[in-house]
């Protein structure tokens, strides 16, 4: 009995600080990577090519993190999260160019049109989730990807426009929108543009971060555990009290709103997006990034995310062999963990760490 | 720590007398925890006879007028559970027809029958995971049509499964902890931003997951992957995990399952714990006689969706309809 009472005891220090340096990692990877760049640029050993790429590689990874939340806490198939990124990207890029007088603070016109990217991002999550989340597997995988191509044909005929009167919409052409004097944002297959370039590697680093603090403390918390429980048992999670719909819709919901995030980041480093850049190819690219990375792992997502981003531009030197060597570099990394020899050599490598030996030899001892 | 609790059981019985005195806002700590537990149980039920003390084992069986039997410490309450025709079709298929059964509020009740017969139906119906065609459902003398699982879950229905419905990625903690997912609710926001009462809620849901599990003497397996666990550890995990959802009404789908005799003899006692300590009703299927004849009080007899018997665990094993249904028609000429 006594025994039983210390073992039960240690463990809570133990698992609070599993728990903090478990998420910690994750998060000094993110800031490892942003000092290491920041230094680099500094020492201006970085090429103006890998230099564009940086605020896209934030931009991926944040709608990497998200769609994990869906894929992998949620267990859902989702196909059209790019959708939701365009619904940011279209939103902000209005907003940052209504508040272009009123707001000339960059960096807080940025945080806005982020938050205002995020909202729009989880209404349109609401709208397209109510209905969907009746649906399961494959259905909800179709029902997705045909969301996400009936936002982009959408804006692809949306014309968007605002002078002293206010902001017009319209289905047609920009004439139709009846301005005087006014500035068209959204101009149908042209998308959003003559926006002005706000976007910052630093803003895209923050806004990994807090995607992954979001992400990380909603697995770490009730409603996680509940959208989790759904995901490995869904009779089971009924049977003990939990509203499936509510998780599952709450998970895609919360994902959606952090893809419309990284959207409007995205738009704001550009100064034209186009609707077909966040078409069908975008979302099964930042699958892909959750796949290679480990579904339901949120460092395998950065890390994935970030090299996929990369890797491409890397190998452009190799000229009409790059792709190839990308398809070589994505069957590599799904083969490979599944070889049984190179599996034990990683456990060795894990085992090895001296994190994970600390913990080890703590166990034996409790034992 | 209350002066009539002292002795050495006092430790494991504190947890429910806690969420009981939670539950119905009592913050004296001068009551015994029988006088609570009463208390908490029959507040819906004003003026009947408050159940006092430890359950007396081996309770008398009194027959009620509509065709069913409680034990006779529950005659003065609203049984937990009251089945009136209930009936089920899969299309032609009458699984389950005009089902009868009256639970009493402490009562451990047993359901039998042949492979086939449709104990697992009933329970399903019973936790709405399938809808009745026919009857109703009455629980602690509530009408439960409409409700949904996760509704009959909050109002004190707690199962467990045939097949063992673990989370079986997440570790014994987390399963617990998710069975009490309605006992200690916070928001999303909450848990997102990490705001205090996010602290104070998970301190409370490690603080009961460790009593609960201490029940069944799991808290040195508090971390380990639920997966991992034996068959028997998970059995019992399930069973945990039902009780963390507070309920009034436990229902296990054949507990001992591939379990040796010996854990068998272990979990009967626990099973007999879990009543005496939570106060609750549980009902089991199960095709071990040595368990059903052993705690169980009342039993009915289910072959072909209908209840054959009804009767005290005596009565079952003379019973000439039930030892057709197990053994055929030729085996009672014989007898």
């Amino acid at each position: 009995m006594a025994k039983e009472t210390t073992a039960a005891a240690v463990p809570t220090k133990d698992r609070l600080l599993k728990a903090l340096t478990g998420n910690l990692g994750t998060y000094l990877i993110v800031v490892a990577f942003f000092v290491i760049i920041e230094a680099m640029i500094a020492g201006k050993s970085i090429t103006s090519a890998f230099q564009g790429q940086l605020v896209p590689i934030c931009v991926y990874v944040s709608a990497a993190l998200s769609l994990n939340l869906v894929v992998g806490v949620s267990g859902e198939l989702s196909l059209g999260h790019a959708g939701f990124m365009s619904v940011g990207a279209f939103s902000g890029a209005i907003l940052s160019s209504v508040l272009m007088d009123a707001v000339p603070d960059p960096a807080l016109r940025l945080l806005l049109c982020i938050i205002t990217g995020g909202i729009f991002g989880a209404i349109f999550g609401a709208i397209v989730g109510v209905p969907v989340m009746r649906l399961s597997g494959d259905y909800l995988a179709i029902v997705t990807l045909a969301f996400g191509e009936i936002i982009k044909n959408l804006l692809n005929n949306l014309y968007v426009g605002h002078d002293a009167a206010g902001l017009h919409f319209s289905m047609t052409d920009t004439t139709s929108l009846g301005m005087t004097n006014g500035t068209v944002v959204v101009n149908g297959p042209q998308g959003a543009v003559g926006i002005t370039k706000i976007s910052t590697f630093v803003a895209g680093t923050l806004l990994v971060l807090f995607t992954l603090f979001v992400v990380l403390n909603l697995m770490k918390s009730r409603s996680g555990r509940a959208i989790m429980a759904v995901r490995d048992n869904k009779i089971a999670a009924e049977a003990v009290g939990i509203n499936v719909t509510k998780y599952r819709l709450m998970a895609f919901v919360v994902a959606a709103a952090l893809a419309g995030m990284a959207g409007a980041l995205y738009a704001m480093n550009f100064s034209s997006v186009v609707p077909s850049r966040f078409d069908y190819n975008t979302s099964i690219l930042i699958l892909v990034y959750v796949v290679l990375g480990g579904i339901g792992s949120m460092r395998g997502s950065v890390i994935a995310a970030a090299i996929l981003t990369v890797l491409p531009e890397t190998l452009r030197f190799m000229a009409d062999y790059r792709m190839l060597i990308y398809a070589v570099v994505l069957i590599a990394v799904m083969v490979l963990p599944n070889i049984p020899a190179v599996a034990s050599l990683m456990e060795k490598v894990k085992e090895a760490m001296p994190w994970n030996k600390r913990t080890t030899a703590e166990e034996g001892g409790a034992q | 720590m209350s002066p009539t609790t002292q002795n050495p059981d006092s430790e494991k019985k504190t947890y429910r007398a806690q969420a009981e005195r939670a539950k119905t806002g009592e913050t004296s700590e001068k009551k015994t925890y029988a006088a609570q537990a009463a208390k908490a149980h029959d507040k819906d039920a004003p003026g009947t006879a408050p159940v006092a003390g430890p359950v007396d084992k081996g309770a008398r069986m009194v027959p009620l007028p509509s065709d069913g039997i409680v034990p006779e410490r529950d005659l003065y309450s609203t049984p937990v559970l009251e089945c009136r025709h209930l009936g089920i079709d899969f299309g032609g298929l009458h699984a389950v027809e005009d089902f009868n059964l009256i639970v009493g509020k402490t009562e451990i009740a047993g359901l039998i029958g042949p492979n086939g017969a449709g104990k697992t139906t009933v329970f399903n119906l019973l936790t709405k995971v399938y809808q009745p065609t026919r009857g109703t459902i009455l629980l602690d003398g509530k009408d439960t049509s409409g409700m949904n699982t996760a509704r009959l879950s909050r109002e004190g229905v707690a199962r467990t499964f045939q097949n063992i419905r673990l989370f079986s990625s997440m570790t014994v903690e987390e399963n617990v902890t998710i069975g009490l997912h309605n006992a200690v609710p916070y928001g999303m926001w909450s848990g997102i931003l990490r705001l205090p009462k996010y602290w104070v809620s998970e301190h409370k849901l490690h603080e009961r997951a460790m009593e609960l599990l201490d029940v069944f003497d799991m808290t040195g397996v508090a971390n380990v992957e639920a997966g991992n666990l034996p068959y028997g550890a998970q059995r019992r995990l399930e069973i945990v995990r039902a009780l963390a959802t507070g309920p009034k009404l436990l229902l296990l789908d054949e507990p001992a399952a591939g379990m040796n005799p010996s854990e068998t003899a272990e979990l009967m006692e626990n099973i007999r714990k879990i009543r005496d300590d939570f106060q609750i009703a549980v009902l089991l299927i199960e095709h071990d006689m040595d368990l059903v004849m052993g705690i169980c009080e009342g039993i009915a007899v289910l072959n072909y969706g209908k209840i054959i018997a009804k009767g005290t665990p005596a009565e079952i094993q003379g019973n000439p309809q039930v030892i057709e249904a197990y053994l055929g028609s030729d085996a009672t000429k014989e007898a």
